[in-house]
């Protein structure tokens, strides 16, 4: 079976928390728990400051199981404010990938 | 829609809950009067699916153990936290009494109707305070009134209307539309879109365009994700905005690359502008500003020499000394480049349909409440003898006189005030402790809100309980597109601020109030002009983009638009954009932009900056609050759990401050707590910390007001600096401190 995962192109990534919050609504999770984590980088390139934001799907991430079966995007994917997540068949994402740099792919299932 | 037991609404939102200035597409899923979800509304223009943090986490504020859903009347002492439970009907009663016997004894100008912001508050409070019979309606505690107003000010007189970036707003098919384009550069000015939807805007529509070709140009002290993707970041000294346009329009001037057949056309007063700017060199801008030279000749280049160029600006413009002349000369910066009203540009922006949700004209205001508000609006509001300007332009009381007023009972008393949408004590007021002292000795206090606050703690007599988005009917113009929100579900007795403010209203204006009866009355005359009522508006799906006219875009001035004789030119006395401004002239303030120091800086004050050798920086946004909103919502309360300040690691090592150390910020107004988070992020020499921090978790009655007087970092912001227009300059961002550690034992 056609295997599907999350591309994040982490140069549009704005931090704004909103794929966590997302993911927590639809699951219904108390705090500590979460599908998705946000980290901030701020560290220096060779000639200035640069800060980057990254989520990370961690282990309670089902892709949003429920969802897909009834043909919606995950929540996290759905509601990002700076639309810098894509969800599909990795095989698909991956050629994405190929034309954009700054991106993960991530399979988390 | 509905799919088994559960309905799915589509509305708009507009704060309380989702805590903005709103306008999102939302879909409510609600099952058995509950709202069970929220989820992004694919199909509205606005955030096409997209939603925010806040408005996701919705029914953890919504159904909140914490929140007041019925009204309290306070039954101990001030402050000390017993409130018991009472009827709406009492609650109105006693309000109605309490209010009335003010007025009789010393005139219904002795009440103060404070606001903050977010919620649909302009014309519910406006509504009730003009019905009372008080002209005194403002921000009380913000400083200056350092929010928009000052540049609603600078762009009425400039240009005769207010202007926006262009991110195609005004268009139902956005970016697809063939008459729009994207703008070829954007300057991001005093303003972190991605944290905030401000002023009308969804910050993340500059993502978009950046994902659509826009080079960006970032005017921010601070580093900030988006300053990382600027092709330029003019990293100001905080307060030196105006220094910084000035030296723009020099450059822009100087080498000729301004358009020459837009100002001629259209614009009045240029060469008085050129003599003006010659004095601010690149070089002397650099001195100032700390912006190297070459940045500031290049940046204001390729601003130029780019149409079309946008400018998405925030309150750090309005918390700059004489705010009303730097937000001048930045709008001259769009004027003399020709980006007004073009796609991609600064686009004029009317209420949506010509719709206003509150009346502003004064022959309005007569028929609805009568000849003497407005003649105490001229006479009484507070401010309006001192700043013509602030006679002139819009109906506020200035928020500085205001508070001194309420203290000293000079030149008349002010015994009451009517809080609503507004954590006074915990969010807005610079001076908080000073705002505690005065507002302390009035004689009644109504607050309304959703939760208990160091506000309603320290002050309340009366707490009326507020609905959020989902629990009231409402409507919207504010720009585009024009939006009613219907009420979907009842929590608790709360009432939304429309339906609280009628019943009261109707009782001290009965007469003026009579042809309404219901707030769907009242919204539907409003929604009149535009042919249109609330159902119909449900109908349509809750919103609908204004019709071809004065209040879409592009080009008006040129097809004779916008002024009421239907001549080609803009809604100025001359016709054309006032570069010297003849409005600023009639206010008795320059009619030429300049620059002024801050009251607080190294060069203003060298002896106090010998002490206090911190410049901080307070008031920025955060995705997950909302001003001093949200601080007990788990999921969004989670991802910040502590006030932080970040500091440079430079600076950190000359205070010996370790990374998550507890310390405190402090200078002569007192100290506040903050967890330091060292962080290249901010220049060694500047500290920034958001502001609105209360702690909804520890004791709410007095001493401890939620950790009000630990926590409040506008406490350390002084008063007022005494500006020409009586508009902006709140300190929220050139103000002066030290840090110091916590010893042992905390305080």
């Amino acid at each position: 079976m056609e295997k599907y995962g999350l591309l994040i192109n982490y140069d549009y990534c704005t931090g704004c928390h909103t794929c966590e919050i997302a993911c927590q609504q639809e699951h219904d999770y108390p705090v500590g728990k979460n599908g998705i984590k946000l980290t901030e980088y701020t560290y220096e390139n060779h000639t200035k400051l640069c800060i980057d934001n990254l989520p990370f799907p961690t282990e309670l991430c089902d892709l949003c199981l429920n969802r897909h079966q009834q043909g919606e995007l995950p929540a996290c994917v759905k509601h990002c404010q700076a639309q810098c997540m894509s969800f599909g068949q990795l095989s698909e994402l991956v050629k994405q990938m190929e034309i954009q740099s700054r991106t993960v792919l991530y399979s988390p299932k | 829609m509905r799919t088994k037991d559960v309905d799915i609404f589509r509305t708009v939102t507009w704060s309380a809950g989702a805590g903005c200035h709103g306008n999102c597409g939302q879909k409510l899923y609600v099952k058995d009067n509950e709202v069970i979800k929220v989820e992004g509304d694919e199909d509205h223009p606005w955030n096409q699916g997209r939603s925010c943090p806040r408005v996701l986490a919705l029914k953890q504020y919504m159904y909140h153990p914490d929140r007041i859903t019925k009204p309290l009347k306070r039954i101990g002492k001030r402050g000390e936290g017993k409130f018991e439970e009472i009827t709406w009907e009492e609650a109105f009663d006693t309000c109605e009494d309490r209010l009335r016997e003010i007025k009789e004894k010393h005139g219904a100008e002795s009440v103060i109707f404070a606001q903050g912001t977010g919620r649909d508050i302009g014309g519910p409070i406006s509504f009730l305070a003009y019905s009372y019979g008080s002209p005194n309606w403002c921000q009380l505690g913000l400083s200056g009134q350092s929010c928009y107003t000052p540049r609603l000010g600078a762009m009425k007189a400039t240009v005769g209307d207010f202007i926006v970036a262009d991110c195609s707003q005004f268009l139902e098919k956005r970016y697809e539309d063939p008459e729009y384009e994207v703008p070829k550069v954007i300057m991001v000015w005093g303003n972190n879109p991605i944290t905030t939807c401000p002023d009308g805007f969804f910050g993340h529509w500059i993502v978009d365009c950046m994902k659509r070709g826009s080079k960006i140009i970032s005017v921010d002290p601070r580093h900030t994700w988006m300053t990382t993707r600027a092709s330029y970041h003019l990293q100001l000294r905080p307060g030196t905005d105006g220094a910084l346009a000035l030296g723009m329009l020099n450059v822009i001037i100087n080498e000729n690359i301004y358009d020459k057949d837009f100002v001629e056309k259209w614009t009045y007063g240029f060469d008085e502008l050129r003599e003006r700017v010659k004095s601010y060199t690149p070089a002397k801008v650099a001195e100032i500003t700390e912006v190297p030279e070459q940045m500031i000749v290049e940046a204001a280049k390729f601003f130029a020499c780019n149409s079309p160029a946008a400018v998405q600006w925030g309150v750090a413009v309005d918390m700059c000394p004489e705010a009303t002349t730097v937000a001048q000369a930045i709008t001259h910066l769009s004027c003399i480049t020709g980006n007004i009203d073009i796609p991609g540009g600064q686009v004029i922006a009317r209420p949506s349909h010509g719709v206003t949700t509150y009346p502003y004209t004064s022959e309005e205001l007569r028929g609805l409440y009568g000849d003497d508000v407005v003649k105490l609006m001229n006479e009484k509001r507070i401010g309006c003898d001192t700043y013509p300007m602030v006679k002139g332009f819009r109906g506020w009381a200035q928020p500085d006189m205001a508070i001194e007023q309420i203290a000293t009972g000079k030149p008349y008393p002010i015994k009451g005030a009517w809080i609503q949408t507004a954590n006074i004590l915990g969010g807005q007021a610079a001076r908080a402790k000073y705002h505690y002292d005065a507002l302390k000795k009035l004689d009644f206090i109504a607050v309304v809100d959703l939760f208990h606050n160091p506000t309603t703690m320290a002050l309340a007599d009366i707490v009326l309980p507020a609905a959020t988005f989902a629990e009231k009917d409402s409507f919207r113009s504010w720009w585009t597109p024009l939006s009613i929100i219907k009420k979907r579900v009842q929590v608790g007795e709360c009432k939304s601020d429309w339906e609280i403010n009628f019943e009261l209203a109707k009782r001290f204006n009965p007469e003026g109030l009579k042809q309404w009866d219901t707030v769907i009355d009242l919204i539907n005359s409003r929604l009149s002009v535009a042919g249109t009522n609330f159902d119909e508006m449900e109908q349509k799906g809750g919103w609908e983009m204004a019709p071809k006219g004065s209040t879409r875009p592009y080009r008006r001035h040129e097809r004779g638009l916008l002024r009421p004789d239907g001549k080609a030119g803009f809604f100025t006395e001359t016709g054309k954009i006032e570069l010297w401004s003849k409005a600023y002239e009639g206010w008795e303030i320059d009619p030429l932009p300049y620059f002024k120091e801050p009251p607080q800086s190294p060069v203003t004050t060298p002896e106090l900056f010998k002490k206090y050798p911190l410049i901080l920086i307070t008031g920025a946004r955060s995705n997950l609050f909302f001003h001093s909103e949200h601080r007990m919502v788990p999921w969004l309360r989670e991802k910040a759990k502590d006030p932080i300040v970040e500091i440079n690691p430079e600076t950190a090592v000359k205070y010996n401050i370790y990374d998550g150390e507890w310390i405190h910020i402090e200078n002569d107004l007192g100290k506040v707590k903050r967890k330091a988070q060292l962080t290249p992020k901010v220049k060694p020499g500047h500290i920034q910390t958001l502001h609105g921090w209360w702690l909804p978790e520890l004791n709410g009655p007095e001493p401890d007001l939620f950790g009000l007087w630990d926590y409040q970092i506008n406490k350390l912001v002084p008063g007022p600096q005494g500006s020409d227009s009586g508009f902006g300059g709140g300190q929220y961002k050139t103000t002066l401190v030290t840090l110091s550690k916590i010893k042992e034992g905390g305080v």
